[in-house]
């Protein structure tokens, strides 16, 4: 065993320069990063696209089950075109070869589910380790035939961005265009599979034909981006930067061009990041940052995003607390007993005076008339809700306070009216005091 | 001790013990896995560790099982955690939400490997994925006299040391809340409303999951857990419908496939002609495979072939019994019974030759000149199918209230099956709907 004292940080860790770093952001890094970051880019175009339906279509892991499918037939493509005197690192053989068993695998997984009572999870499961076991067999008879080389095979599973040629790139252009183009004629199509396929069905349209045509798209961006990232991560380029999208909009095409290009974002900055730092791998490098692309979004969208979430929920909670320190104070008031005053934390008092809800005379908190149509609102609320519960709902009257004290901050005007009409009376005429 | 048997048991047996330690220990927590869905769970998990491996192993600088378990547990709890996240504000599906959070969790693992690369220790991705199963050994004494005594034992190597020692907290976890483990898994709305907490359950079983992972991993490689986790699992399913059993099968099959995987790998290839050894932890997934897809196809009940010729044989008695009802509909409007007249009143998409060929060979119909009659055995069961039928359109319109007109049609599909019999006894009458005799029943 080695690195007895080490640390995480004692090997030599080379941080790029800023000369460095704009020379790969303008392209003047040379050619081959140059193609590098372009067919990363494409890729991540092409993946966003066709990721985006797939995820929709709720089979975002079909990806992860192709992409490990493919191993086998890259191997029995290399071991025949061995055995044949073929060259065995010809490229298109080799994507042949992956693209005719990853369908094996996707056809498996689909019979298994239609004929067997086993679930779609476990014959995505069985599938991927199966198929990527029998690679890995494969792998170890390659591995013991002497002199024949097959350190092409290995990119296959852990990919090799950096040793992208024009050619690789030129094929992600292609990917990216064909899965553009057939995700724009198409996308009326897709998006009523994705999201009510028994209604497409029922309307007339071939749901299985639809569904074969996605899959086709996912087995191609698959299998071409495999080369680049390697079949172990290519799920991460199918699904983040669809998941990404979502949290942006609600819409179908504004989602897949989003995902477009936050997939190309990811790819594009991370293929620039690997080339930073050479000596980590590139595929791994792009998966990070289209995490980081993620987290951002799963963090700052406007709407759907955590932060909007958590700011929603503590304006309401904020609600809640103001109006329940109102209600108090009007109760208090009422009863005249105002030789106990209500315990109004400090917090709250000055929240209520900064809003003009309240002031303080006389060294006592006291409702402005402001605060105090709006504490009686939500009291008459409350009112309204537990008669509605004991009159109609047959709720006991000993067990309606808890349930009007969350609803009486969120009964609209419109739900106040109808209540009103059909209780019809005086509201403050029953129901039980707090 | 003879030196094959000693090459035997300090070569082949240490690993495949470890290889049915490790098969047997991912078989019993897969069939919960395979049984609540969460099959891909497994999947996630044993992708999601890797960072958590990689640090506990750069941190302590060694291959020892203490800070790895550690670390990837702590991974493990991570992206259990961070999968909830992503699926409460994604809103995403659960599937999406894994393949998010596991990728990145495992792009992050080969990032890390590299620095464990740069120091030149020998703990690869290829390690990860696929396991050393071939470098366990152990060296005992070659006197049987020595061989059972403190100082051999404390030699076993320690990836069985450590399996065995998950495997019995994880047979003993299973034993304990089996009960819980049950109700949760088939209804994890029952269980949170009696008290057990479907929550607490399924994170006891995640973390199960998380450290059969790490057990495994080192012996076998994450492809075989993952596998191990859903084949033997998934085969279960389709041979038995007991939970008790479903872990018993399971956890036998797995075994099995350990012990036959080794052997093929390390013996059967070269003999199959090939160059050598191949890689023992691929060839038990194959073998794995090979089992679930042989129960897909064979399975008593639950397979392919038991499914189609039990879908056969009702096809041939819907066939036999529409020729039958057809006739016995002839007879009383005493129209001839021509082969054509037949063929207007079965059911769409019954062939009439098989009906015809069928009902002849039991007897139950004779042809003469071009013209079926009934023979007295075809007459009293057709007799009960007419019955049947019309029964059925009766209550539909009586009791579904459907339109008169629009009955026949789902009537005849009924008619083949056996709960008109506790229908009958309330809708007792001499008509059906469309005003003819519904016949006494035989």
């Amino acid at each position: 065993m080695h690195g007895s004292a080490a640390t995480l940080t004692d090997v030599a860790f080379h941080w790029p320069t800023w000369s460095e770093t704009l020379r790969v952001l303008t392209f003047r890094a040379g050619y081959n990063t140059s193609v590098v970051v372009i067919g990363a880019t494409l890729l991540g175009i092409a993946s966003g696209v066709v990721g985006a339906f797939v995820t929709l279509r709720k089979r975002a892991l079909m990806g992860d089950a192709l992409s490990h499918a493919s191993l086998p037939g890259v191997l029995v493509a290399f071991l025949l075109a061995w055995k044949l005197d073929l060259d065995p690192r010809s490229v298109p053989l080799l994507l042949a070869g992956a693209a005719v068993s990853a369908i094996l695998g996707v056809l498996v997984v689909q019979w298994v589910t239609a004929s067997t009572r086993i679930g779609e999870d476990a014959a995505i499961g069985a599938v991927l380790s199966v198929f990527f076991g029998a690679g890995i067999v494969l792998l170890s008879v390659a591995q013991a035939v002497p002199d024949l080389a097959q350190g092409g095979i290995r990119s296959y599973i852990y990919g090799q961005t950096a040793a992208m040629s024009a050619g690789d790139a030129w094929l992600m252009a292609s990917a990216a265009a064909l899965g553009g183009l057939a995700s724009l004629l198409l996308r009326k199509e897709f998006a009523l599979v994705c999201f009510d396929p028994g209604f497409a069905r029922a309307q007339g349209w071939r749901v299985g034909f639809i569904d074969l045509l996605l899959m086709a798209l996912l087995v191609m961006v698959a299998v071409i981006g495999m080369q680049a990232v390697g079949l172990l991560l290519m799920v991460a380029m199918l699904i983040i930067p669809a998941a990404a999208a979502r949290f942006w909009t609600e819409r179908v095409g504004r989602m897949v061009w989003l995902s477009a290009i936050l997939g190309a974002l990811g790819g594009g900055l991370g293929a620039m990041t690997s080339a930073l730092a050479p000596r980590l791998p590139a595929g791994a490098v792009i998966v990070l940052v289209s995490g980081l692309i993620f987290l951002f979004s799963m963090l700052a969208a406007p709407s759907r995003g955590m932060l909007a979430e958590v700011a929603r929920r503590a304006a309401l909670r904020i609600r809640i607390a103001t109006d329940h320190a109102l209600e108090t104070l009007i109760l208090a008031e009422n009863s005249r007993a105002m030789a106990a005053p209500p315990s109004t934390p400090g917090a709250m008092r000055a929240w209520l005076r900064a809003r003009g809800l309240a002031q303080v005379e006389n060294g006592r908190i006291r409702t402005t008339p402001r605060g105090r149509s709006r504490g009686e609102r939500v009291r008459r609320n409350h009112l309204l809700w537990t008669r509605y519960l004991t009159e109609h709902a047959d709720v006991a009257p000993s067990h309606v306070d808890w349930s009007a004290d969350q609803i009486e901050h969120v009964l609209g005007a419109e739900m106040v009216g109808r209540l009103e009409r059909l209780l019809a009376s005086d509201p403050t005429s029953s129901g039980s005091e707090r | 001790m003879n030196d094959a048997l000693y090459a035997f048991i300090s070569i082949d047996l240490p690993a495949i013990t470890a290889a049915i330690l490790a098969a047997s220990l991912c078989a019993l927590l897969g069939s919960f896995l395979v049984l609540r869905r969460q099959s891909l769970a497994g999947d996630a998990i044993s992708h999601a560790v890797l960072p958590g491996l990689v640090v506990g192993f750069l941190i302590s600088g060694t291959r020892a099982a203490t800070p790895m378990f550690i670390g990837a547990g702590l991974a493990a709890l991570i992206a259990v955690a961070l999968i909830g996240a992503v699926r409460r504000f994604g809103r995403v599906e659960p599937g999406a939400a894994m393949g998010v959070v596991f990728s990145v969790m495992f792009a992050l693992g080969v990032v890390l490997l590299e620095q464990a690369a740069a120091r030149q220790v020998d703990l690869d991705a290829d390690c990860v994925l696929h396991g050393q199963l071939e470098t366990i050994f152990w060296f005992p004494p070659s006197e049987w006299s020595q061989f059972f005594s403190w100082s051999t034992l404390r030699e076993t190597p320690r990836q069985v040391v450590v399996l065995a020692a998950t495997f019995t907290t994880a047979l003993l976890a299973v034993a304990l809340f089996f009960k819980e483990l049950r109700i949760a898994t088939f209804d994890p709305g029952l269980a949170t409303a009696l008290g057990f907490r479907a929550g607490f359950i399924q994170a006891g079983l995640m973390s199960l999951v998380a450290a059969a992972t790490v057990a495994s991993f080192e012996a076998v490689g994450s492809i075989l857990v993952v596998a191990m986790l859903i084949c033997p699992a998934a085969t279960a399913r389709l041979l038995t419908d007991r939970l008790g059993s479903q872990l018993l099968v399971s956890v036998v099959i797995a075994a099995l496939t350990g012990f036959a995987g080794y052997l093929l790998a390390a013996h059967g290839a070269p003999r199959l002609g090939l160059p050598g050894a191949v890689n023992a932890a691929g060839t038990m997934t194959v073998v794995s495979g090979a089992a679930l897809v042989g129960a897909c196809l064979f399975a008593p009940r639950h397979g392919v072939l038991a499914r189609a010729v039990r879908r056969r044989g009702l096809g041939a008695r819907i066939a036999r019994e529409d020729v039958l009802a057809a006739l016995f509909r002839l007879e009383e409007q005493q129209a001839p019974a021509t082969a054509q007249a037949l063929d207007h009143l079965i059911g769409a998409g019954v062939s009439l030759t098989k009906g015809l060929r069928l009902a002849q060979r039991s007897a139950q119909i004779r042809s003469a000149e071009g013209l079926w009659t009934l023979t007295d055995a075809g007459r009293a069961e057709a007799q009960e199918i007419v019955r049947s039928h019309r029964l059925w359109e009766s209550y539909l319109v009586d009791e579904v209230g459907l339109r008169p007109d629009h009955v026949h049609e789902t009537a005849t599909r009924l008619e083949h099956l056996a709960e008109q019999q506790r229908i009958a006894p309330d809708l007792d009458r001499a008509s059906d709907p469309h005003q003819r005799a519904i016949p006494p029943k035989r």
